[in-house]
């Protein structure tokens, strides 16, 4: 698909859908989103560029081997699940930090359920656009 | 083998393998010896103190929550076959050394017989059923390795599968009975099944945990119908045989027996079940012995007569039968071990076991006929040895059970004399007397290889001359156990001149005639075999060969390699396991709790269903993809509208990556119909099976639409998600707090399917047209 | 609305069983597609519905919210059953270069066909 407007377009739209989709992966745990949809949207973000630009475009945004960026994701998750091990608590279970609470606001809420988002969103972005770009290539 | 190891080991020398094999056959000879002795002298230490009524108990958690614990127990009985299997165990692990000496197997053998003992001595030690029957399957596992141990030889690899299908089978069916047996007792201790003493046969079950374990118990001991494995199993090594055939294996069925007989026996199904299958194959055997040349097929013969008997007395459940299987047992365990050996010995020394072709042994060999002798003398039943208390035991047993004493003693007298004449033909055919035909100069065997018959042979004497000892420790203490009562017990070798004695000297008057009239009598049977109906061995090669052919057309008819057709059977399974259900539990509706409908959802369903069926007739594939697209969103829409924001977004996002995806591999496949569609039958048959499968489906998802939901566990997220995971999106909060683990695993099936794709993208196929 | 969700279920399940026992592949593959579609909203539909209740929990508001627990089920099962389709799209590909078939009919290579004379001399 060799068409300028698409091409300017799609280059737009990737930085666009990528920066939703942290967004979406942000505040999944309060508001729709999360993970699977940042991840989902991302993948997404970066085929459309991919169709305007080739696969070899989608390898050198990504910067790292999609297979890599799975792996990493999934690395991500079980590390998180095994960081409340060191609390004596079981696998996986939430750990909190609130940053600047008072008596009456919570504050900034970190936890590892989020680490553990952001491994299932990696796998989810690296796993789809991987597929995509492998069948760009090779068929 | 891999070619580098070949070449390995041909680059040693020869006698540095001898060395290695050597070295670990003495591992495993030594661990074998050392647990055999620890065994069998742990056993005597407790000699005393339970035969004054104090079982050796010992007890550890395994599967708590099955009700299955590591509850060993040794009374009386268990006492008894622990002695006989570990003392037997130290005489055989002594004369395998010899016999395999210089084998490449040796290791492996004795590896075998060590865990078949642990095997066994768990069997008759476990006080918990489920324990017993884990130790019955690896006794049945541990015999079928030693039957087959020449697994080169067509012949033992056969026996080996019969032994194991026969006994496993019945292993089969005594599982299903132990559980039904601790469901009827309401225990599954042993201990606690006997001391409610004979509950169990007033349960309405009781004919079917009887003709269930029995099965095991027949199935294990060789009654008949079940007789032919034991025979065939002879192809074992002789130590194998003489192991399995004297204390092990095959008294395994006995020993239940004789365990249960206390709760399930004293009724009229336990006394014909047991008198018949005995009577039976006592007799039979006895004739069966009588017609072979190769002695140790005619031992393996003479065992199962044994069995017989002893079944045959355990039908009563009075004191002297209990009495005469328990002191015939200890007898046939003697003199069968010794023999066994004695002819593995002869075996080893002439390369032969044709009686008709060895004579006058004693005089190459004096050790081995001395042992052999004075076993069969016991075996004939001549005083003093152990073998006449037996037989007058027999005698006097089937004297007092019998209604009907004539018939059972006209059999026993007859197996008894068959048995006689078996014992002279080993003593004046093999040993002392007869011809011997063969060409090379038989040698005495190794002291390893003699000592085992000889010390059985005297044990055989020694307590038939001084029955004291071993009547007050062992078996009185065993029929004790047996009769779930104390037992007082007597045995002497001299009663006067009753009954029992006078059949005595009938018994032997027949054995000489049978002795000397041998060639004719077996000339006899074989002409009646001849007009037998097929039993035994051929009714299980006819089964075998039936079950196997039935497997390969049933296979043959499941497995076509063709996709529709397994699709078809599992949707028709589906919708006749389904609809039949539904027939017998209609679900109940409550038609109270509809909902109306709303225009938008109305619209909604009414386009997924135009493009459903547009999908169905369509014949381009962009029509396809575009109906699929629009069912998919409507999906996503409903979604959206029924409160699930996050699965709506999701079925949209994946719902479009799916157009780019399928898009970019169809431009590669060809257009279809690129082949004319299914004949119309079957395309009737698929259309009923997929309105079929419809209707089932829409009729369960009503159902269970209009039934009340238990929400407790959706109400424990919503109550839980802000206060205890600190997020307001329930669904987010499941996926990676509460049910974290379930989505790391999903998660990981994402990313194997990825690396999948990208992996199987990247192989080149070479084509090859279709066939 | 119960009846009529019901109904959408039964049609969809039957097209999709009768694209799955096409003897063409790439029906199969649309077949595939539409039942994994099919068990997501079976799966949503028995949890229960409720009209414009998200599962948020918002400050002071009702108790009342749709069923979360499908929710969560059908998510990921969403995001597995497409890395499912991916995967036997390719291999039908694969399949397709290799044999040079769509119909499943054909494509018995790896399975073959034994007469059960010649399976009982072998045994």
């Amino acid at each position: 698909m060799n068409s300028l407007i698409f091409s300017t377009i799609s280059r737009l739209l990737v930085g666009l859908m990528l920066l939703f989709s942290v967004f979406l992966l942000w505040r999944g745990h309060n508001e729709p989103g999360g993970g699977f949809i940042g991840g989902l949207v991302a993948a997404a973000g970066i085929i459309v560029y991919g169709l305007a630009e080739g696969p070899g475009m989608m390898r050198k945004l990504l910067r790292i081997a999609p297979q890599t960026l799975v792996l990493i994701g999934l690395l991500t998750s079980v590390v998180s699940g095994l960081l409340p091990l060191l609390q004596d608590s079981s696998f996986l279970t939430g750990m909190w930090l609130f940053i600047g609470a008072t008596e009456t606001e919570k504050g900034l809420g970190l936890g590892t359920p989020l680490i553990f988002d952001i491994g299932v969103y990696l796998v989810v972005v690296g796993g789809v656009s991987g597929m995509v770009i492998a069948l760009e290539e090779e068929l | 083998m891999p070619a580098d190891i070949t070449s390995q080991t041909n680059a040693y020398s020869n006698s540095e393998i001898r060395k290695g094999i050597n070295g670990s056959a003495n591992t495993a000879f030594a661990c074998a010896l050392i647990s055999a002795i620890v065994f069998f002298v742990a056993y005597l230490s407790q000699v005393s103190s339970i035969a004054a009524g104090t079982p050796w108990t010992f007890s550890g958690e395994w599967v708590p929550r099955l009700g299955v614990q590591l509850d060993f127990r040794v009374d009386g009985l268990s006492l008894l076959f622990g002695l006989l299997i570990s003392g037997i165990g130290i005489l055989v692990f002594l004369y395998s050394y010899g016999y395999f000496k210089v084998h490449k197997g040796h290791a492996r053998l004795q590896w075998l017989l060590l865990s078949f003992m642990l095997a066994m001595l768990g069997l008759v030690s476990s006080d918990n059923i489920i324990l017993l029957f884990i130790f019955w399957e690896l006794t049945t596992i541990t015999s079928f390795l030693l039957v087959g141990f020449d697994h080169e030889n067509t012949q033992a690899r056969r026996s080996a599968l019969q032994a194991l299908l026969v006994t496993g089978g019945g292993g089969l069916a005594l599982l299903v009975g132990l559980i039904m047996l601790g469901q009827a007792s309401g225990s599954y201790l042993l201990s606690e099944i006997i001391a409610s003493g004979s509950a169990v046969t007033e349960h309405e079950h009781y004919p079917v945990i009887l003709t269930l374990i029995l099965l095991g118990a027949f199935t294990k001991s060789a009654q008949f119908p079940f007789h032919f494995w034991l025979p065939n199993a002879m192809a074992a090594p002789s130590p194998v045989s003489a192991y399995l055939h004297s204390a092990t294996m095959v008294k395994a069925g006995i020993y239940l027996m004789m365990r249960l007989q206390s709760s399930l026996g004293g009724t009229e199904e336990w006394f014909y079940a047991l008198s018949i299958a005995g009577g039976i194959t006592a007799v039979w055997s006895s004739m069966m012995a009588l017609r072979q040349t190769d002695l140790k097929l005619m031992l393996a013969w003479t065992t199962v007569m044994a069995l017989g008997t002893i079944t045959m007395f355990l039908a009563s459940n009075l004191q002297i039968a209990a009495l005469a299987a328990v002191t015939f047992l200890i007898v046939h365990a003697f003199y069968k071990c010794a023999l066994f050996l004695a002819i593995g010995n002869v075996d080893k020394s002439t390369g032969t076991r044709d009686f008709n072709k060895l004579g006058s042994l004693v005089r190459f060999m004096p050790i081995t006929a001395l042992g052999a002798v004075l076993a069969a003398l016991s075996m004939a039943g001549f005083p003093p040895f152990l073998g006449f208390i037996g037989k007058e035991l027999i005698y006097e047993g089937t004297l007092t059970i019998a209604d009907q004493p004539w018939i059972i003693v006209a059999a026993a007298v007859a197996a008894n004399a068959m048995m006689v004449g078996i014992a002279l033909t080993f003593i004046f055919r093999v040993f002392l007397g007869g011809e011997s035909t063969i060409t090379r100069e038989p040698k005495e065997v190794y002291a390893v290889m003699w000592v085992g018959p000889v010390v059985l042979a005297i044990a055989g004497l020694l307590t038939g001359l001084l029955p004291g000892q071993i009547t007050e420790y062992v078996i009185q203490p065993a029929v004790s156990s047996v009769m779930a009562a104390s037992a007082e017990v007597k045995l002497s070798l001299w009663h006067g001149i009753n009954g029992p004695l006078i059949l005595s000297i009938i018994t032997v008057a027949v054995g000489i005639m049978l002795f000397f009239s041998l060639s004719i009598v077996s000339r006899m049977i074989n002409n009646l075999v001849e007009k037998l109906p097929v039993v035994g061995d051929s009714a299980y090669e006819f089964l075998l060969n039936r079950t196997q052919f039935v497997a390969s057309k049933l296979t043959n008819r499941l497995q076509t390699g063709s996709l529709s057709h397994y699709l078809t059977i599992v949707f028709m399974a589906f919708v006749v396991s389904v609809a039949v259900t539904l027939l017998y539990h209609p679900v109940s509706m409550d038609f109270d709790r509809l909902t109306p409908v709303t225009p938008f959802i109305a619209i909604v369903v009414f386009l997924m269903i135009s493009a459903a069926l547009v999908l169905t007739f369509s014949n381009t594939r962009l029509l396809a993809i575009c109906a699929l697209g629009v069912v998919g969103s409507g999906v996503a829409v409903l979604f959206l509208v029924f409160g699930a924001i996050d699965v709506a977004i999701t079925q949209l996002m994946v719902e479009t990556l799916f157009v780019v995806l399928i898009a970019t591999v169809l431009i590669k496949l060809p257009r279809f119909p690129d082949q004319t569609d299914p004949a119309k039958t079957r395309g009737l048959r698929d259309a009923v099976i997929a309105i079929a499968a419809g209707v089932v489906m829409a009729i369960i998802t009503l159902g269970v639409s209009l039934t009340p939901l238990d929400l407790t566990v959706t109400h424990f997220f919503e109550e839980n998600s802000l206060a205890q995971a600190y997020g307001r999106n329930i669904v987010n909060v499941i996926l990676v707090d509460f049910r974290a683990l379930d989505t790391l695993g999903e998660v990981a099936v994402v990313a194997t399917a990825a690396l999948a794709v990208i992996a199987l993208l990247k192989v080149r196929v070479h084509a090859q047209g279709p066939r | 609305m119960e009846i009529l969700l019901s109904l959408l279920v039964g049609v969809l399940m039957s097209v999709s069983v009768w694209m799955l026992l096409s003897r063409n592949l790439v029906k199969f593959l649309f077949g595939l597609v539409l039942i994994s579609n099919v068990a997501n909203l079976i799966i949503f539909k028995v949890g229960g519905l409720t009209v414009g209740a998200p599962a948020l929990i918002t400050d002071g508001g009702s108790a009342e919210y749709a069923n979360s627990l499908p929710q969560a089920l059908v998510l990921t099962a969403i995001v597995i059953g497409f890395g499912l389709v991916s995967f036997t799209l390719v291999l039908a590909h694969k399949a397709y270069q290799a044999i040079g078939t769509l119909n499943v009919d054909e494509m018995t290579l790896a399975e073959k066909r034994q007469d059960p004379a010649d399976s009982e001399k072998s045994s």
